[in-house]
């Protein structure tokens, strides 16, 4: 009997197993397959906090189904009744200790990596600048180097850190990579930093991560990397083809619009910063004046 | 005049949805179903008389937990509205602003008019009887809280027929919450129901801690209170000083909608990111708020079904008071993407973390309480049960996602969501069904059908991790939480699939509840004894239902677990102590005062919604003179004689 019932659960895990590892083990669990320094970070991150709350889990739901299963209240029941045990410094001590030293260490690790992930990874060496601004309901990307912008879309080059500058001009937004690392928010009158990095080439999905209207499902884009030449060349053809972005094209794209991915040939010198201090800059002045964005540290 | 006329009832009702008139006839008929039944029976008085008016804290419990069931049933129909939308992609069900007023107002009910009244409601029911006390200290107080309570919990309901729900989330984030990119009046809603409701939840919170702090029997010092009453201690310090910071954002951000006021516009100097903060420093300790009560239960529920003492009951109570203190020091883990900086996010990582471990400990005192025990798998402990392995992984989950670096992937995804519903149903939800089980024949006076019961409890375990436990996977996969609809080829169709059939189960153990009370209203068993589950505590020393005076004697208490040890004393033939002679009970009057306070507050709040001004300002007037009549009240109670005292406990036959 308890051999058969045993068999029943063995198969159901089994099968249980399965289902999970089926569809989507590969490559479509994002977060599992970073392709960056920050997303690998990340990764280990959620590995390390797995198998440190596994230590309580587990146990709790193994003592649970046996003490369940031994203690129940049938009249011919062998196992000892004491309805008076109430207290046990040792057990207790145990219980208490455990978690600490857990969380300690968990904790620990947290701490570094918390300020290891404000820093771009790796050397510097020549990152590349992208100022991100969510809009009502697109993502435009300028690129204040190669003096071009895209819209929903943005291409970058492969093992080069990036530096993203992220604002918005419409409610808070999110902006999220999952296979380059974790998001950040874009929120009026402020301007963040948020270090990625992709290790190879390839296009990796992206979207708003913080709800932002009617339009929000739809604002998903890619983020394409390629080869430090093929994105010059990329540059250059975006150079040579697409319009420009005039005045009146960016008050087109601050309409609440879904719009297809869209490039240009010119990005606006200033707009960034202008649309940064028009939406409630003042806690961000001193950086703006410095002429470089920062992280808003102590600014709110 | 008549285009006018149309223009205003288009934008007034909510016109040209199906669903939406299905409702407003469901409304309509459902309203005269009532209307009928009661005029047919002859039952307003009844109703007037022993309900509305009613300053009982049995009669207000119970009132409480009809409402949260009806508001459970709401919002359920809600989710099963959204995982129908989420099934398939691109699926043409839902229109995305339906879809974002449904899980705004979904999330809304489901905490603030779903949890929070089924917390009160247990509260309510229990802690008087616990602590052998005849009522609430300020039981008129009690009675405008609920009412309150009620009327908000319509005004946001009504929302959906008339005027248009919120729709920026239960959260509410400024600035999509404000007037620059939510016109219409569905924010107003929100800001004026959960004001409303709010002046509830603190009165209630201060009522039931000067109840506690006051009130108890004599010798039952406070280390002798049973453990779900020091879970509502907890509780209400928490309410107390939760609720301010949540009132003064919801006036800031109503003052940006109604009177142009720049707090958190983007324009003009405002700062939405002190929104966020001021709604997640009530927000976080709220979610204590809801799941410290529901720890209680599982203790009081745990060891009467162990037939044991609960373990380690000094560490059960410092662990309750070390999270109510600690959750003042977590939230900004709602918002580690916001930049706030290395070293503000690692304060807040760790403060998170150290909330685990005094969780973490009462989860292995509960283990500890059955071992060696003799354990009764009745529904209470069922629901008990299958709390534990429930919460144990949305505790685990809740830890990684306090660490922040990894925190960076989950927020905002359906990891997130799988979390909080997997902390607030698997403990929330299921502590309060283990309560109302629990409880139940102690408020009717009759039994839950078990095998009813058991059915609905399998449907709704199975369903739940159905449900929830792909929405993990759905998280790392990239999804975010409040789409509407999402591509084809991300992987996440076959999940979502799996996820919404499991809402489905859960939908159906719903159902197999209301079938479980009504069957059982017919049917049920009756509880003579008034100790059903051979109980522990003080409220199964009195016959069920309770004498509307709790106790005609008020008990000594010589140790924790009273009841059992008088039990015990008495098997053992131990010499009773003489019984006193009655002596008259003194009883607040009933008043139909917070009732019709409520009202104009109903009033005052659609008003302000609607910035119909002179409305509101007439339903203020009168709010301040039902105040003021109240202060030049004298006959305010009045008293049980001996021989009323005598008769009714007779009846019971008792004396
Ligand atoms: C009965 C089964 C339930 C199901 C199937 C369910 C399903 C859902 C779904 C589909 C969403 C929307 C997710 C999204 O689009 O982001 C949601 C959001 C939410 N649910 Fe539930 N839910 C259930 C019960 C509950 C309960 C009992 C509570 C609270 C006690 C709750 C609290 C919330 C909250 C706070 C949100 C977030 C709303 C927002 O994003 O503003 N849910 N739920
Ligand atoms: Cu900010
Ligand atoms: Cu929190």
């Amino acid at each position: 009997m308890m051999q058969k019932r045993t068999g029943t659960y063995t198969l159901i895990a089994a099968l249980c197993a399965t289902l999970f590892l089926l569809p989507g083990c590969g490559e479509q669990v994002l977060v599992f397959h970073p392709v960056g320094p920050v997303g690998q970070v990340e990764k280990q991150m959620i590995i390390l906090s797995i198998v440190m709350v596994s230590i309580v889990v587990i146990p709790v739901i193994a003592l649970l189904w046996v003490i369940v299963v031994r203690y129940r209240d049938t009249p011919d029941n062998p196992t000892p009744y004491r309805p008076e045990w109430s207290e046990s410094r040792t057990l207790e001590f145990l219980w208490w200790a455990v978690p600490i030293v857990i969380i300690g260490v968990l904790g620990f690790v947290t701490v570094q990596k918390t300020f290891a992930l404000v820093r771009p990874p790796g050397k510097v060496i020549n990152p590349l600048t992208i100022q991100v601004t969510s809009l009502d309901w697109k993502w435009l990307f300028q690129y204040p180097g190669q003096k071009i912008a895209t819209v929903n879309y943005c291409e970058i080059p492969a093992n080069r850190p990036i530096e993203f500058v992220l604002t918005s001009n419409a409610p808070m937004n999110s902006f999220w990579v999952p296979q380059l690392g974790g998001q950040e928010y874009t929120m009026p009158g402020m301007a963040m930093k948020l270090w990625l990095e992709a290790d190879q080439p390839g296009v990796y999905f992206g979207s708003g991560a913080n709800f932002s209207g009617e339009g929000f499902s739809h604002m998903h884009f890619h983020v394409i990397a390629r080869p430090q030449s093929d994105f010059d060349h990329w540059v250059q053809r975006i150079k040579s083809t697409a319009p420009p972005l005039t005045t009146q094209q960016y008050a087109v794209l601050a309409q609440r619009t879904i719009v297809q991915p869209m490039s240009f040939s010119t990005n606006q010198p200033g707009l960034f910063e202008k649309i940064v201090s028009q939406d409630g800059g003042m806690y961000m002045r001193r950086d703006l004046m410095k002429g470089k964005v920062n992280t808003h540290v102590g600014t709110d | 005049m008549l285009y006018n006329v149309e223009n205003f009832a288009s934008h007034f009702f909510v016109l040209g949805d199906p669903l939406i008139y299905g409702a407003d006839v469901s409304i309509v008929l459902v309203s005269l179903a009532i209307v009928f039944v009661l005029t047919y029976y002859k039952k307003w008085g009844w109703l007037w008389r022993e309900w509305l008016t009613t300053v009982d804290h049995k009669k207000i419990g119970i009132m409480y937990m009809i409402a949260a069931l009806l508001m459970l049933f709401r919002g359920g129909v809600d989710a099963i509205l959204m995982r129908t939308q989420l099934i398939m992609p691109n699926m043409p069900f839902l229109k995305a602003q339906h879809y974002n007023e449904i899980f705004t107002t979904h999330g809304t009910i489901m905490i603030l008019f779903m949890a929070m009244p089924f917390i009160f409601a247990m509260m309510n029911i229990a802690v008087p009887l616990q602590i052998g006390a005849r009522d609430v200290a300020f039981p008129y107080l009690n009675a405008i809280s609920f009412w309150l309570f009620f009327f908000a919990a319509m005004l946001l309901n009504l929302s959906f027929v008339i005027g248009g729900s919120p729709d920026a989330g239960w959260t509410s984030y400024a600035p999509l919450a404000g007037l620059t990119f939510d016109k219409g009046p569905g924010e107003n809603y929100y800001l004026l129901a959960l004001q409303i409701t709010g002046i509830g939840s603190m009165a209630t919170g201060i009522n039931f801690f000067v109840t506690i702090m006051k009130m108890r029997a004599p010798g039952m010092t406070l280390m002798r209170m049973p453990l779900f009453t020091w879970s509502i201690l907890a509780a209400c310090i928490i309410i107390i000083f939760a609720f301010p910071p949540l009132t003064a954002a919801l006036t800031l951000l109503l003052m940006d909608r109604l009177a142009g006021a720049h707090f958190f516009t983007i324009f003009d100097g405002g700062n939405p990111m002190m929104y966020v903060n001021m709604f997640w420093m009530w927000g976080h300790p709220e979610v204590y708020i809801v799941v410290l009560p529901a720890f209680g239960v599982f203790s009081e529920v745990v060891a009467t079904f162990s037939k044991k003492r609960t373990f380690g009951y000094a560490s059960m109570v410092a662990s309750l008071i070390a999270i109510a203190v600690i959750s003042f020091f977590t939230w900004v883990h709602h918002f580690f993407t916001m930049g706030a900086g290395p070293g503000v996010n690692s304060f807040f990582a760790v403060a998170t973390m150290i909330i685990a471990i005094p969780t973490g400990v009462k989860v292995f005192n509960w283990l500890f309480t059955m071992y060696q025990g003799r354990i009764r798998t009745k529904l209470p402990m069922l629901w008990a049960i299958a709390f534990i392995p429930n919460f144990a992984i949305g505790g685990a989950s809740g830890v990684m996602l306090a660490v922040a670096p990894a925190d960076y992937q989950f927020h905002n995804s359906y990891f997130l969501v799988a979390h909080f519903h997997q902390v607030l149903i698997g403990g929330v939800v299921f502590g309060m069904l283990a309560g109302m089980y629990y409880w139940w024949p102690k408020m009717f006076g009759f039994m839950l059908n078990e095998r009813l019961g058991r059915i609905a409890f399998w449907f709704f375990n199975i369903g739940f991790y159905v449900c929830f436990l792909p929405q993990y996977w759905l998280g790392w996969m990239g999804m975010t939480r409040r789409i509407y609809t999402y591509l084809p080829g991300m992987g996440w169709t076959f999940w979502n699939i799996i996820s919404t059939f499991g809402a489905y189960l859960m939908g159906v153990g719903f159902v197999f509840i209301v079938l479980q009370i009504l069957y059982s209203i017919r049917y049920g068993e009756r509880d003579l004894t008034g100790d059903p589950w051979d109980g522990r505590t003080l409220e199964w020393s009195l016959p069920s239902p309770v004498p509307h005076y709790n106790f005609a004697r008020i008990p000594e208490v010589t140790g924790r677990d009273a009841w059992w040890t008088m039990k015990e004393a008495k098997q053992k033939g131990e010499m009773q102590p003489e019984l006193e002679p009655l002596k008259p009970i003194h009883m607040p009057n009933d008043s139909g005062r917070p009732f019709i306070l409520s009202v104009l507050f109903f009033i005052f709040g659609f008003g302000m919604v609607f910035t119909w001004y002179p409305m509101a300002a007439v339903a203020f007037i009168g709010i301040l003179l039902s105040l003021i009549l109240r202060s030049f009240e004298y006959d305010t109670d009045h008293t049980l004689s001996v021989d009323e005292i005598r008769r009714t406990e007779a009846a019971y036959g008792r004396v």
